[in-house]
């Protein structure tokens, strides 16, 4: 039996947090993952902002999302002091798509299409922020 | 109004250098400048529009003003959207040029990242910081965080293009090939040597798919160009450069439904400035196409109309890209990925090597024959999150 390969892992650095985004930041630190929803043309979006980027509308809100989805793209950062890590897009179930740091997989073991799930990684300083890892 | 006809580009330089230790950035850009406007035959103090972006110093546009002198300025243009500024700055100049605004616009480029400014990857690089309330970029606590650079940014575009289409690494290194089959007769270009797609595909990975080799050179210096009247242009003796048509477009996830990775913003620009010129991708001679990365190349020509979806992969390789060779040449200065990507952004070497070809002044290695009709095409930001695309298309009057 081979060694198993080293899990990816990137430290991340605190999010600017601002007076529009402190509420995802809060819910975040509490292991709540939320998405902007339009309470007037009803779709969702990523990043959370106040006005909806879909219809222009000022009746939003944020909703809690069970962050699963599946791997749109990604690419492998090679050119790296601390490591390999992982960028790419997660397409969430509710339809946006959304940047982040793949982890608990080794730099071989990402494919397009896999099933994954967010959860968050403390940050030094500031609120923890969402990662996603196959399921 | 229509820009057809109404703006010529009369001067344009690219700067020596490509590693500038002792050169201020604002001398850079000075040194550009004074290089533009000798090859057009003009003076300072002709000058009445200035067009600059983000990599110019201090106040930007005001401070180089100041600091070049240029004190017969009526009009200025700062627009951002990084390296495709100075593409989109042609057409904005011409727009002025058209409405009475300006008669000799001034469009420069410089910076020095090999020097501790404008680092590659800076914009991205940072998170926010912890404690207190900021306010930025709306994304940044979003984005910024997750160490995207233009290498890896760039890599998930190639990454789903590669699984939608096929495309493959071997494919994409056909495009560095064919720069540096160009590059070997750039006495200035950065690296010279012509390279194999061996060579390319067995370079150490980067990002995922791309390799050393399908990324861009890092280099200081800079370019400008001069747009003029054509009362200005008829009175110097210079071969006219008309601009014909121009597009800007940009793209960005707005809420991140339906993304798509596999196109750029090119085409909405493109149609756009075909339109205005009265031209097709067919009547193109020579393409000047931002090569950030090999993968921009590919997904920017097929989003122009040169070949159809699904089939970039086939179209660049083989060497159909090689001037003398291939249906298409291309930056035949070697572009960015062998000659020049001054403070990376490669929007004005690619309007400075069309011009020299549609005036039958770029290398006779590597010059199409009776270039009459070309095009140059950027992208600036990054193409996996938010750019801008810009496309100018030229023809060579008499």
């Amino acid at each position: 039996m081979s060694e198993p390969k080293e899990m990816m892992s990137r430290p991340i650095p605190a999010p600017a947090v601002y007076i529009e985004t402190k509420p995802f930041w809060d819910a975040a630190a509490e292991g709540r993952f939320l998405i902007g929803r339009c309470l007037d043309c009803g779709k969702a979006y990523w990043y959370p902002r106040n006005i909806c980027p879909h219809c222009f509308s000022d009746h939003t809100t944020l909703e809690e999302s069970p962050g699963e989805g599946v791997i749109y793209t990604y690419s492998v950062m090679h050119r790296s002091p601390t490591g390999p890590y992982a960028i790419g897009y997660v397409t969430l179930n509710e339809g946006p798509a959304v940047l982040t740091n793949f982890v608990d997989t080794a730099p071989d073991g990402l494919t397009i299409g896999m099933k994954v799930k967010v959860k968050f990684q403390p940050t030094a300083g500031g609120p923890p922020v969402p990662v996603f890892a196959p399921v | 109004m229509s820009i057809k006809g109404k703006a010529y580009l009369m001067g344009a330089f690219e700067h020596p250098l490509r590693d500038a230790p002792d050169t201020s950035t604002a001398q850079l850009h000075a040194e550009c400048a004074r290089g533009a406007l000798a090859d057009a035959g003009l003076s300072h103090l002709d000058v009445d529009a200035y067009f600059c972006a983000g990599d110019a110093p201090g106040f930007g546009g005001m401070s180089m003003v100041d600091y070049m002198g240029l004190r017969n300025v009526r009009h200025m243009d700062t627009t951002e959207t990084g390296g495709s500024s100075y593409i989109v700055h042609v057409g904005h100049a011409a727009q002025a040029i058209a409405q009475g605004k300006c008669s000799v616009a001034l469009i420069t480029l410089a910076g020095r990242p090999r020097h501790g400014g404008n680092r590659p990857g800076a914009r991205m690089a940072g998170g926010g910081g912890g404690g207190g309330l900021s306010d930025g970029a709306p994304e940044a606590g979003f984005e910024n965080i997750y160490g995207g650079s233009t290498h890896n940014t760039y890599g998930m575009c190639a990454m789903r293009h590669m699984y939608e289409y096929g495309t493959t690494s071997e494919q994409l290194a056909w495009i560095k090939v064919a720069a540096s089959t160009h590059a070997q007769w750039n006495e200035h270009a950065f690296l010279r040597d012509v390279v194999t797609v061996e060579q390319v595909v067995n370079s150490r990975m980067i990002a995922d798919p791309l390799h050393l080799l399908d990324c861009c050179v890092v280099t200081d210096g800079g370019g400008a160009l001069i747009v003029t009247s054509p009362e200005v242009a008829k009175s110097l003796n210079r071969p006219k450069v008309g601009v014909m048509g121009a597009g800007e477009a940009p793209k960005m996830p707005l809420g991140g439904l339906d993304l798509d990775l596999t196109h750029s913003g090119a085409v909405w620009s493109g149609p756009r400035a075909f339109a205005e010129a009265g031209v097709t991708p067919a009547d193109i001679k020579y393409a000047s196409i931002y090569d950030s990365f090999t993968i921009t190349v590919l997904m920017q020509l097929v989003d122009l109309g040169f070949c159809k979806k699904g089939e970039g992969g086939r179209f660049v390789a083989d060497g159909n890209l090689i001037s003398g060779v291939g249906k298409l040449p291309f930056n035949t200065d070697g572009g960015g990925l062998c000659n020049n990507h001054p403070t990376n952004r490669g929007g004005i070497t690619k309007v400075i090597e069309a011009v020299r070809q549609l005036r039958g002044e770029a290398h006779p290695k590597v010059q199409v024959a009776n270039c009459d009709l070309a095009i140059a095409h950027g992208t600036g930001g990054s193409l996996g999150t938010r750019h801008c695309a810009a496309t100018v298309i030229m023809e060579r009057e008499g």
